[in-house]
């Protein structure tokens, strides 16, 4: 039983270098394990989606991406914010010629770079027009939508862009579907999944973030804490790496028992490397605290130390669903 | 290293030599670009000189640690700093909203400017809206820099999908504000009531006509008012964009990248270097922060997992196994640090590089700065 029934659009965003898009990816291989239908959006232009998949960069259009466990698929999209820009003309006004007008005297370049937040607006748009897409006969196109967003640092301003345009466009159409993202977006179909590792600033940044969304009355989803290495050793053994106090005869008779020299250097150098890794294990207990303190279904994930490919997405996404992330 | 390569990177020429007057720290989000920036700006002040730094969105002890607990927009004296060699530190936070009105309040009349100040249009762009920040950054460091107070300026760009936006803006700016949209939006304002259909030339019809239905009446004459009320100030907004961007291009201006030995900071990286490259700007080069090394006195990664292995048929001896495969680990690490780096310098061979190595913990205090700035300046 997965913790997100009922949600159809799960946010995932993290402090640069918490790996974002690859809790995204992870999660999407999960949620469509099994026969399901499942859309991995990207906003940021970066073609991180084709990056992970390793596949040729991403069109204005959804490509398979992988297949899950037990069948499903993961389709991928690349947004780009000139071309939503078109396709909302076309899809609300009927502007598809008007759009090429517009083009020409510099409404699409001003509209898609200029105008701050207009891009936010449109990204957010697509990323709401795939959600509620559906089939002639009803049932909808994706079980699940899978946004990869913009960094902890701006998630809260970009998910309530359109509400600031609510602010602006107080009737008409810009006013309407402002709203209807609007409520997509605050209403139990969305969760915001918040990525970190076990240091001090991305976890600083996610009680920052998680604070941001509820005044915005965005819905929190799940920590993932990212990356987490098992200690090498035993409680007692760190507390006493800390304390510089290891049994070095133990390790001086250890290294001869396997055929090494036993120098005081080489001891010497073990022991300080047991030093640091004790101590950043130290840090990391005192950060999963201040994970726990924000009350909200948490779930680890493994470092993956040679780089991530296909098979390690597999692998995340097994330990999201056996955590019940799917 | 390869011999051909540029060679490390200088930073204390940057910090201490009176050659640079500006140094900019860009790079992806989370590689320690703002850490760099204050520990560049500290260095420099207790090497004497006379500096500020400007960032954009600290941490929050980093911050405290700099005394910037107020958000007043402009620069305020780092305590603890030593000032012994004459030089001192200050530092602020960036404002996007309060630069943004500053900017407004000096470039039109006070009547006008309250005008701009109250128009619901003009408050979502300067405060809810993602995009502002760029331009307000590159605005601030103009401003600070033609009060002429400090012998060096030290500003992180912001965690911006793409942080070189700002290269961009003068250009995107000036081609927008001397475009027919801006014409277009101006007019009906200016001409009153339906004048502005005679004004306009054939083909603007459609485009009006698609406007005024996308935006609908009340939001296009906000926007109306407000083009109307920056009209004024619009040749002053463009010219001051130019002067930064012409700015940033003297040889007084240092670029730096920042980043981390992971493929998605190198990749940012590279994109980084060679945008900078193209558009003619001073890039200084690389810091690559958060190398891990191994000092001497250690076995090799094949040694060191062979021992482990062997000791696990042998009891008794769990512990020596484990300090043994930790050190494999690390050795692994500094490996794959190492050929990343060396994956880059070959890449860039003129880029000149500065790796910084691992600190044990994040730091947030002046001492902590100093350490990075020791590392910075160190021979590796």
């Amino acid at each position: 039983m997965s913790d997100w029934e009922g949600v159809r659009l799960h946010v995932v965003t993290g402090k640069g270098g918490t790996g974002k898009t690859t809790v995204a990816a992870a999660l999407a291989l999960a949620l469509a394990q099994g026969g399901r239908r499942v859309l991995l959006v990207e906003v940021e232009e970066r073609q991180g989606l084709a990056q992970l998949f390793d596949v040729p960069p991403l069109p204005y259009s959804e490509r398979k991406l992988a297949v899950a466990r037990g069948g499903g698929d993961v389709f991928g999209l690349a947004v780009d914010a000139r071309e939503a820009m078109y396709e909302y003309l076309d899809t609300y006004y009927h502007l598809a010629r008007a759009g090429r007008a517009l083009d020409r005297i510099g409404v699409i370049e001003f509209a898609t770079t200029i105008a701050p937040g207009m891009r936010d607006v449109l990204l957010t748009g697509k990323t709401y027009e795939e959600t509620r897409r559906r089939r002639p006969n009803q049932s909808y196109v994706y079980d699940a939508v899978v946004l990869d967003a913009p960094p902890t640092g701006r998630i809260a301003r970009f998910l309530s862009v359109n509400t600031a345009v609510l602010s602006l466009a107080r009737v008409g159409p810009i006013n309407r579907h402002a709203a209807a993202i609007t409520e997509l977006i605050t209403s139990p179909r969305t969760a915001v999944h918040l990525v970190t590792v076990l240091e001090e600033m991305p976890v600083q940044e996610t009680a920052d973030a998680v604070k941001g969304l509820e005044r915005a009355e965005i819905p929190v989803g799940a920590i993932v804490v990212n990356q987490i290495r098992p200690p090498h050793l035993g409680v007692r053994d760190l507390a006493a790496a800390r304390r510089g106090r290891l049994d070095r005869a133990a390790v001086t008779s250890g290294l001869r028992a396997a055929g090494l020299d036993g120098s005081d250097a080489l001891v010497d150098h073990l022991t300080a490397e047991a030093a640091a890794h004790a101590n950043r294990v130290a840090l990391e207990k005192r950060e999963r605290a201040a994970v726990s303190t924000l009350d909200r279904p948490t779930y680890e994930l493994p470092r993956i130390p040679d780089g991530i490919d296909l098979t390690a997405l597999y692998e995340l996404g097994a330990a999201l669903s056996a955590q019940g992330a799917a | 290293m390869s011999a051909s390569h540029a060679g490390r990177l200088d930073l204390d020429r940057l910090a201490r030599g009176d050659r640079t007057r500006i140094v900019v720290c860009c790079g992806a989000g989370g590689v320690g670009k703002t850490t760099t920036a204050a520990a560049v700006a500290l260095r420099a002040a207790e090497h004497g000189r006379r500096v500020a730094v400007l960032t954009i969105d600290p941490a929050r002890r980093l911050a405290q640690s700099m005394g910037l607990t107020e958000l007043d927009n402009t620069p305020r004296r780092v305590a603890g700093v030593d000032t012994g060699r004459g030089g001192h530190l200050d530092a602020m936070m960036l404002d996007m909203k309060r630069t943004f009105d500053e900017v407004v309040e000096s470039h039109t009349t006070p009547a006008k400017a309250r005008q701009i100040l109250a128009n619901p249009f003009y408050q979502a762009l300067s405060s809810s809206f993602a995009g502002t920040q760029e331009y307000m950054a590159m605005e601030k460091l103009g401003q600070l820099r033609a009060r002429d107070e400090w012998d060096l300026i030290v500003v992180d760009t912001p965690p911006s999908r793409s942080a070189l936006d700002f290269l961009d803006a003068p250009e995107r700016l000036g081609s927008f504000l001397d475009g027919r949209l801006i014409r277009l939006l101006g007019v009906p304002a200016r001409a009153g009531g339906r004048a502005y259909v005679r004004v306009l030339q054939v083909g603007f019809g459609v485009v009006t006509g698609a406007i005024t239905r996308i935006l609908g009446g009340e939001l296009l004459r906000d926007v109306q008012t407000f083009v109307a009320a920056l009209d004024t100030m619009f040749g002053g907004f463009r010219e001051r964009a130019e002067e930064t961007y012409a700015l940033l291009k003297r040889p007084e201006t240092a670029f730096v990248v920042v980043a981390v030995p992971e493929p998605d900071a190198l990749r940012e990286a590279s994109y980084f270097v060679e945008r900078l490259e193209a558009d003619g700007m001073p890039l200084a080069g690389l810091v690559l922060n958060r190398v891990h090394g191994n000092g001497p006195g250690g076995l090799s990664e094949g040694q060191a997992s062979a021992a482990a292995e062997r000791l696990d048929d042998i009891r008794g001896h769990r512990l020596t196994a484990s300090l043994l495969r930790l050190h494999a680990e690390n050795l692994r690490r500094s490996t794959r640090d190492a050929r990343r780096g060396a994956r880059f310098a070959a890449a860039h061979p003129n880029v000149p590089i500065a790796r910084v190595p691992a600190l044990p913990t994040d730091v947030h205090d002046l001492d902590g700065l100093r350490e990075i700035g020791r590392r910075l300046a160190a021979r590796s």
